[in-house]
Parts: C-alpha cells; structure tokens; sequence
C-alpha cells in the first residue's frame, strides 16, 4: 500500500512545500483510492514541521512544487518517493500518479487547469 | 520572461504561458494568490517587497521583487511588469557589514540631511581641503570616512589623528614623526601620520583643539607638502589630503587667536555642516529603528519595535549627544528589553530626568534664526543649567503667547504645545494667575 502527500493551495499544488498549509493525504492500493483522501489544515506554514508529518504518517509518496534542498534530501533518506517541482491541479496530478506518468518537473496541461483557483 | 527568469526558473517562457505567475515564480513575498498582483492592478502603485524564491536547483534566493502598473498612454491598464531582482550579493555584503565598521552607513532623509550627502560625491572627487563641523556625535568621523572611500584614494590609507588627544610635543611626533636620537626615549625613528597616510587621506578631528604653534607648522605642510621630522634635517614629500574636523566654532576661535586664520582659510576650502539630530526630526524614527535592528541582531533577540509611550520620549527626546547618543540608547534599551518592544522603563532613567529640567530645546529666544543656527554647546549648557535664566524666558514665554491670544488659554497652550492644564500650573507657577 502506498500513502501519498500532497501540499495544497486551493485547488493547485502548492507552488513551495515550505509555505503550505493544507495538505492532502491519499492511502493507494493496487492502482486505486482506498477511503476518503484526507485533507488537513496546519496551524501555519512549516518545512520542518512537515517533514515531521510525513514521517509521522509513513508516507510513502509525495507530490509537490519547489521544495527546497535540504528537505528534499532528508525526506529521500526516509525512503519518500519524491516528485517534485509539479505545475498544475492536485486531482490531475492525482490522475497521473495512479496511472503511473508523474515525473517531476511535470507542467500539467493548462485546458485542464482553466477552471481551477489558487 | 528573460534569460536570468528562465534561469531560476528552470522553465522556459512558452511552456508555461497562460499559467499563474506565482507557480512559475515560486516566491514568499506575500504574492501567494496573486494578492502583490491584484493590489498594484487596483491602486496602480507600484511595489516593492523583499523576499525569497526557491530556484530550479531546489535553493533559496533572495530577491527583492517589484511589481508595476503597465497602461497605454490613454491610461488603460495593459498589464503587470514583475521585477525580480537577485540581491544574493548584497545580502553577502549586508552580512559582512554588521561585522565591521569598514562600509560605512549613513542615515537621513531630512532636507538637511540631503544637502550634506548631495555633497559627498563633489567632494570625493577633488583633493580639496574638507572642513567638517557640527555638534559632538552627529557624525563627522562617518562622513570623512565616506569622503576618502569615494575618493581616487581609496585604496590608500585613511588615517585618523585625534589633535585634542596629545600635548603639544608629543603630537608634533606623531603627525611629523621623528628621527632617533631627537630627544629622551627616541631609539628608533618613527614615521609620522603625515607619512602613513601617504597617497591617501589625513583625517585631522578635533582640530579646533590643535595647540598653535603645531598650527603654523601644518598650514606650511599644507602649503609646500613637505616637512621635517622632529629633529631630523631632511624633508619628506608627501602627498595627502586633508580632512579637518571639529565641534568648536572656529571663527569665533580664529576673533579670539586661538586658532589661525591662515590655517582656517586653507582648511575651510570645502565646507560640510552636520545638522543636529534635532533639527533632523524625520530622521529620529529612522536612526531608531535602524540601530534597534542592528543591535538586537547583535544580542541574537527578536525585538519588534518600541512601545507607543516609549517611542513618544525618544521622538521627543533632543538628544544633546545626538547620534552617539541615540545610539547608546538604543543600546541600552536593548539589552535591558525582555520581551518583544522596548517599553518607557527600559530606557535610560537620565533621560527622563534631563527632559523635565528642559523640555524643549533650551535657546533663548533672544537668538535670531533658531531654526537655522546652531548655538554653541557652551551657550546652550548654560541655559540649561541656569534654571533661574530659564525660568524667566518660560514666563515669559507664556506672557507673550497670552497677550497674541488675547488671554485665551486653549489657544495659548496649544501654541506653547501643551495641555490646558500645564498651562494652568505654570501660570500658577509664575503667578500669573491667582
């Protein structure tokens, strides 16, 4: 089972993992959702506190902007498969990752995206 | 999107055409929803805001990030310029800064204040003698130190010489320097600061303290750029320029022979009066907050700011000691501070003291022009001292202003800049009233 984060605003991913404040939580099974995804607000923006989380949560996945160096590095050490540097809506970003076509530095088409709000 | 953009950005501007600024851009300068955006679209004023953005190699650099209003010539909004400018080379500077006092720094937006950096670049650029004067703590060593950085001489030596320091003897040695053997406990020789300062700048403070016989054999170097050592016999050429400072009034010196006036024509060839911080009210704020920052950053605390009461005194504070001693409170207030702001009792207790015995700047009114001229420090000691002479122009004072307001006490208090009921006590006080 794989457990998948992602740093959110409004309907994007968040553009810095450093200035998130919601995040949203996905528990993935055989290529499926398993449960309602989970999203939870933080108190305020943190790096450190995040990373905290996803250790914390054994999260597995994630799917973010820019993250910066030291926490890219820290989070790979803990075994988390990181795809970052992602422009786009978190729910094709989502479509991506269950198919298997998320790469960072993905640009997701902006047809799509029109209709969304930062 | 130019070259540096797409630099940082790791993106190339077609691909991301049609796509919020703030994905692309990925800053924290408060521009997270388009806000910066949205704010100089609707008020057309331009921004400018420092931040950080995280690059394409997953760093952070900081940034300063301005954002203007574009529109065609019949004022139709057109669009946004966006600025980001990488600052990653000044904040390296600003750092080393903080260390040192080698990069000096000056403050003032007072229109007084302009006047006196205006001049700087002129004097830089000329090896023309510079006379500095101005109170005690305004500044003077600051500007000479900008004069000789901007300066073709820069990368020769400033040398600074305290003349009110040495006696007569042992200051012609130090500025002339001496040859062994020219008296008791000379065993080597000794170049002196006139030779030092070679190519570069001699910066001479406190000159009105300068004993005249020294006085008579500066102005011959000054004229010939040559001398000889203390007990030497050989002159040394030298070339350097120089800057002269002083607190004292030298004309007034010059009418009274203590001071020559060959030597105050050669040195008074370019001029710079450093206002008080008095006179200097904008600045005040400024001065604070710059020095409470460099000084709470020097003490590892997280101070805010000042609270309301305690920015009242220091804004209404003269400050007889004026940078100098702006910053020594400031000093104090942070090291004493706990919390987040300095509040009233953790400032200096003299300064309290000081303000009741003189509440406002103590020049007698009989001093044509207050705004302009500067009394002499001696002058203004004794009229705050001498509470008896003070005494008398307050009352003064308070008659006049009640005889222009035909006796009403609103308008006079608010003229005098007090509340009815000081007016009252000191009316009481005085026995103008019954």
């Amino acid at each position: 089972m794989k457990k998948l984060l992602i740093p959110l605003q409004g309907d994007y991913i968040a553009p810095r993992f450093d200035l998130a404040t919601e995040i949203l939580i996905v528990r993935i099974e055989d290529g499926t959702i398993i449960g309602e995804p989970r999203t939870i607000i933080m108190e305020r923006p943190s790096d450190e506190g995040l990373c905290q989380m996803i250790v914390e949560e054994n999260i597995t996945d994630l799917i973010c902007g820019g993250i910066e160096e030291l926490h890219f590095n820290f989070l790979e050490w803990k075994k988390v498969a990181i795809r970052d540097a992602i422009i786009g809506g978190w729910q094709d970003a989502l479509q991506l990752f269950l198919a298997g076509t998320l790469q960072s530095g993905d640009i997701l088409p902006i047809s799509t995206n029109s209709h969304l709000t930062l | 999107m130019n070259r540096l953009m797409v630099a940082m950005s790791g993106r190339e501007g077609e691909q991301v055409r049609g796509l919020h600024g703030e994905l692309v851009v990925r800053s924290n300068v408060g521009n997270a929803r388009g806000q910066l955006y949205q704010q100089v679209l609707k008020t057309r004023e331009p921004v400018s805001e420092s931040g950080d953005v995280l690059n394409c190699y997953r760093h952070k650099v900081p940034v300063q990030y301005h954002v203007s209003h574009l529109s065609t010539e019949k004022n139709d909004p057109v669009g946004l310029l966006v600025i980001v400018e990488e600052t990653s080379a000044l904040a390296y500077h600003n750092d080393k800064d903080t260390s040192g006092y080698s990069v000096p720094e000056l403050i003032g937006h007072s229109s007084k204040m302009q006047k006196v950096l205006d001049l700087i670049p002129l004097m830089a650029h000329t090896d023309a003698s510079v006379l500095i004067t101005g109170e005690t703590g305004t500044g003077k060593d600051k500007i000479a130190e900008i004069i000789h950085k901007n300066s073709p001489r820069s990368r020769f030596p400033f040398i600074k010489v305290n003349c009110g320091a040495l006696p007569l003897g042992l200051l012609e040695s130090e500025l002339f320097g001496h040859v062994k053997g020219a008296f008791t406990g000379a065993t080597r020789n000794k170049p002196g600061m006139f030779k030092i300062a070679d190519r570069g700048t001699l910066f001479l403070t406190e000159i009105g303290d300068m004993p005249v016989p020294l006085q008579v054999k500066l102005l011959s170097v000054l004229d010939d750029r040559q001398f000889v050592p203390v007990g030497g016999e050989q002159s040394v050429s030298v070339d350097v320029r120089i800057i002269a400072a002083t607190h004292r009034p030298l004309r007034e010196q010059v009418r009274n022979s203590t001071f020559r006036e060959d030597l105050y024509y050669r040195l008074n060839v370019l001029h710079v009066h450093l206002p008080p911080l008095r006179e200097r009210e904008n600045d005040i704020r400024l001065l604070l907050d710059h020095f409470l920052e460099k000084f709470s950053s020097a003490l590892g605390k997280k101070i805010d700011g000042f609270t309301p009461s305690a920015l009242q005194t220091l804004l209404n504070y003269t400050y007889p000691g004026n940078i100098r001693e702006l910053r020594n409170i400031v000093e104090y207030g942070a090291n004493i501070c706990k919390g987040k702001k300095i509040s009233k009792d953790q400032l200096p207790p003299y300064i309290f003291e000081k303000q009741t015995e003189s509440p406002v700047v103590p020049v007698p009114p009989s001093i044509p022009d207050q705004s302009t001229s500067v009394p002499p420090a001696t002058e203004r000691d004794k009229a705050g001292e001498n509470s008896g002479s003070w005494v008398a122009i307050e009352r003064q004072m308070i008659i006049d202003a009640l005889k222009k307001h035909a006796g009403n006490r609103i308008n006079t208090a608010a003229e005098l800049g007090w509340g009815r009921m000081k007016l009252w006590r000191k009316m009481k006080k005085y026995g103008l009233i019954e």
